[in-house]
């Protein structure tokens, strides 16, 4: 018999479109972050550094990428003959097929595949966070409690607190009570969406819920679980953990690696983050290049001037050009003598010779305000642009642009270009 | 692919001094991320070859740990895989292997076995790039009993520590000089042959009943007139790497970018085991010209037409300069380095110089890295 005492579930399936035109191709969970890494590999690799050998992951939105990245699992030591990674997409059934329509309904739909395994409790992730935790330690808590639910909790500032789900606990972790983004928070322990469930409990309340529309944990099953009594305890993790669900924390998260000590340390030897890497060489930095305060990945090639900037894998950084502030994700070439002021660059984009980006006032976005801000330039993986183009502040463009795009030979600031089919 | 694959990876030699005391030259490192072998490993997996014999015995623990997974060549199939043979003590044999016909010989059982109608033997300490596949058409189209796939030697190294031939207009080889002071020719075996398996198991068990234990000597050489032996002509890079000169030149090749454009960039690749080494990080005071630069290092200092490998820190205000650093090394501060080679896993105390004067300096450090 195949037996698993815990199994993770992984969410995958969502946009992330506050991410903007990074998003517009790929899922949230595979856009790359620290020069090397995807934001999945992290709860990938705490799970197999937790010794959680079995995880599902759900996958929705744009999942090439994360199809892709995922594989085997051979990166993650994930690829086992039981258990091991699956990758779980929605699929048709003989009556009643529908998308996953919430991130419970998602778990819901693969009970066959939680049911495989027989395990005693379930661990339900999301793929949208920078941060190393043990599984094991929490699954302990979760014993030792005694509870049906544990849910991983955050201190965060209390002038903060309002903008979170906040949970409130008594003296012995249990939960009293819930409140979602409340105006005077009676907690500052911020819900982190990670979950540990009794197997039988999870099973229970998806079953119940499973007519609710757009069944999600947050708002439905973790309420129904609470109004029915079960045992809820806060589990409190006082670790690094970032959410990157914005371009401006994912472009600070980025800049924080590249601090001296960083707070969250990649180079220790101990819980090691894994990660699916074509690309082995070195990296080359020519005579006339110049690096300071920089993170640069495997075989990049540098002939420019970089600083306090995250550059990924295979990248190609021309003569003459200066890279500051700024993410260049795998792939990227940026042309001789360009300027690259706070940008973000996706993969595989053709920057021409002479462009200037960052430049000019900083004006609100048109298009989409909550999205492009910070003074971000923000492009799109395989979008082109052509040479010796200005483009300003709070800018998105994504897809292959000509000069005819470029009135002037200038994007303003707040301006985007978003090509047909690249809807973001 | 219809071959199945060897790599003699035995060796040792004393022109590498001191940086083959720690391992077999296959396992060397090379080019900042790899290792020597990793270039016929992956020749032989881009050629098609599913089946692979590592045949090794000298130092062969770093060799064995790089080999710990046959995923990283993609040999880890049903039909084929990857197989490390040390020599053992059996029933009839307690030797180690006299050479490399003998470490054939020793293995012939696993040869007798396989079911590919052709042979690829290569050796762990070149470095280069190409299609096995090729060869074995030349092989066939020529009706050749063995096939030497030949280089002409790269300028300024060294032709007495290779085997010489002499090619007729055919490609047929009609002499060898082994390790010759002086020749009037210039192309030489690149240590990669092509043969029929029966064929090469005949003349193994021949050589072997007869006491004779090299493949060059005892087979090449011997059968030059007896049997049908032709020179492939490879015209793209080809390194040896077996001598401190030759390793450090080869290294240093990689910076030029004609190198590593056809080396990194072009198809197909070379593969290697991953090591999950985060982004190199250049912390303020970094000032890097001219190298190359591995994953997980961390630089505060000056580094100049240099090779870092994984996991290199180099401390504040160091030089270093044409040097080559093995993976592993902490460079401690104020730290000058020239013209020298660091070994891996080194711990170099701050303040301290180390510089070649007249030739490349093997420097070897014991000095325990945390002072407690």
């Amino acid at each position: 018999m195949i037996k698993k005492e815990m199994i993770a579930m992984l969410l995958a399936g969502g946009q992330g479109s506050r991410l903007g035109v990074l998003t517009a191709k790929v899922a949230k969970p595979a856009v790359t972050f620290g020069g090397k890494y995807r934001i999945i590999d992290f709860p990938l690799s705490n799970c197999i550094n937790s010794g959680v050998d079995t995880v599902g992951v759900l996958t929705q939105y744009q999942p090439l990428r994360l199809n892709t990245h995922i594989g085997i699992g051979i990166p993650w030591d994930l690829d086992r003959n039981i258990g091991g990674v699956s990758i779980l997409p929605p699929y048709e059934k003989s009556s009643d097929t529908e998308w996953y329509t919430g991130t419970a309904n998602a778990i819901y739909q693969n009970l066959t595949y939680m049911e495989m395994f027989h395990p005693e409790y379930v661990l339900i992730l999301g793929g949208d966070h920078i941060y190393k935790m043990d599984y094991e330690v929490m699954l302990d808590f979760h014993k030792a409690s005694g509870a049906a639910v544990s849910i991983a909790v955050m201190p965060v500032p209390w002038e903060e607190a309002s903008r979170f789900g906040v949970v409130v606990a008594d003296d012995h972790n249990q939960i009293t009570e819930f409140q979602e983004k409340p105006k005077e928070p009676k907690s500052n322990l911020a819900s982190m969406g990670i979950y540990i469930f009794t197997w039988s409990v999870l099973r229970d309340a998806l079953i119940a819920n499973a007519n609710v529309p757009g069944c999600d944990f947050g708002k439905h099953v973790i309420p129904y679980c609470f109004n029915r009594g079960e045992k809820m305890v806060a589990y409190e993790y006082n670790g690094y953990w970032k959410d990157v669900g914005t371009l401006s924390s994912y472009w600070e998260a980025n800049m924080e690696l590249i601090d001296i000590i960083p707070e969250f340390n990649l180079y220790e030897e101990f819980w090691k983050i894994y990660t699916a890497s074509e690309i082995i060489p070195p990296q080359y930095i020519a005579p006339e290049a110049k690096i300071e305060r920089s993170i640069i990945g495997d075989g990049t090639e540098v002939f420019g001037e970089v600083e306090s900037s995250v550059i990924g894998a295979g990248v190609t950084i021309g003569k003459g050009a200066v890279v500051k502030d700024s993410i260049i994700m795998k792939g990227t070439t940026i042309g001789e003598n360009a300027v690259i002021d706070r940008a973000i660059i996706a993969e595989n984009v053709e920057v021409g010779a002479g462009v200037q980006m960052g430049v000019g006032e900083e004006v609100p976005n048109k298009f989409k305000p909550g999205v492009y801000a910070g003074g971000l330039v923000t492009i799109g993986e395989y979008s082109t642009i052509p040479a010796n183009v200005k483009i300003g502040k709070n800018t998105a463009i994504s897809g292959k642009t000509s000069e005819a795009d470029y009135p002037g030979g200038i994007l303003e600031s707040g301006e985007s270009i978003i090509k047909d089919g690249d809807e973001a | 692919m219809r071959a199945v694959g060897i790599i003699l990876a035995g060796g040792n030699n004393q022109k590498m001094k001191e940086l083959s005391n720690r391992r077999a030259i296959a396992a060397m490192p090379m080019a900042g991320s790899f290792r020597s072998i990793d270039f016929a490993l992956s020749n032989m997996t881009n050629s098609g070859i599913q089946k692979v014999a590592v045949l090794t015995q000298y130092n062969s623990r770093s060799l064995n740990e790089h080999l710990s997974s046959s995923k990283w060549w993609d040999f880890g199939r049903k039909q084929g895989g990857l197989f490390v043979f040390t020599p053992t003590i059996t029933v009839g044999n307690n030797f180690w292997y006299r050479g490399t016909a003998d470490s054939i010989a020793q293995n012939i059982d696993f040869f007798k076995r396989c079911h590919e109608p052709y042979v690829v033997i290569a050796s762990g300490d070149g470095i280069y790039k190409l299609d096995y596949n090729k060869v074995l058409e030349y092989h066939i189209e020529k009706k050749a009993d063995i096939t030497v796939v030949c280089a002409d030697v790269p300028d300024g190294d060294d032709i007495s520590r290779f085997g010489v031939v002499k090619i007729n207009e055919d490609g047929r080889i009609e002499n060898f000089e082994e390790k010759p002071m002086a020749t009037s020719e210039n192309a030489v075996s690149t240590g990669i042959y092509v043969i029929r398996r029966r064929q090469l198991i005949e003349m193994i068990e021949k050589a072997a009943s007869e006491d004779r234990f090299d493949f060059v000597n005892d087979i090449l050489v011997r059968y030059k007139n007896a049997k049908r032996i032709y020179a492939y002509k490879m015209d793209s890079y080809w390194a040896n790497i077996s001598t401190v000169d030759a390793y450090y030149k080869t290294n240093m090749d990689f910076l030029k970018p004609d190198v590593r454009d056809y080396f990194f960039r072009q198809y197909p690749d070379v593969y290697s085991k991953i090591e999950d080494m985060p982004p190199a990080k250049y912390n303020p005071g970094a000032d890097v010209r001219n190298s190359l630069v591995s994953a997980g290092c961390i630089i505060n200092g000056k580094v100049e037409n240099s090779i870092l490998f994984k996991k290199v820190f180099v401390g504040k205000n160091c030089v270093i300069k044409n040097a080559i650093i093995l993976n592993d090394v902490y460079i401690g501060d104020n730290t000058r380095i020239e013209n020298c080679i660091v070994e891996s896993h080194d711990t170099i105390r701050a303040n301290s110089t180390h510089i070649g004067e007249g030739g490349i300096k093997i420097v070897v450090e014991t000095n325990e890295r945390y002072v407690m």
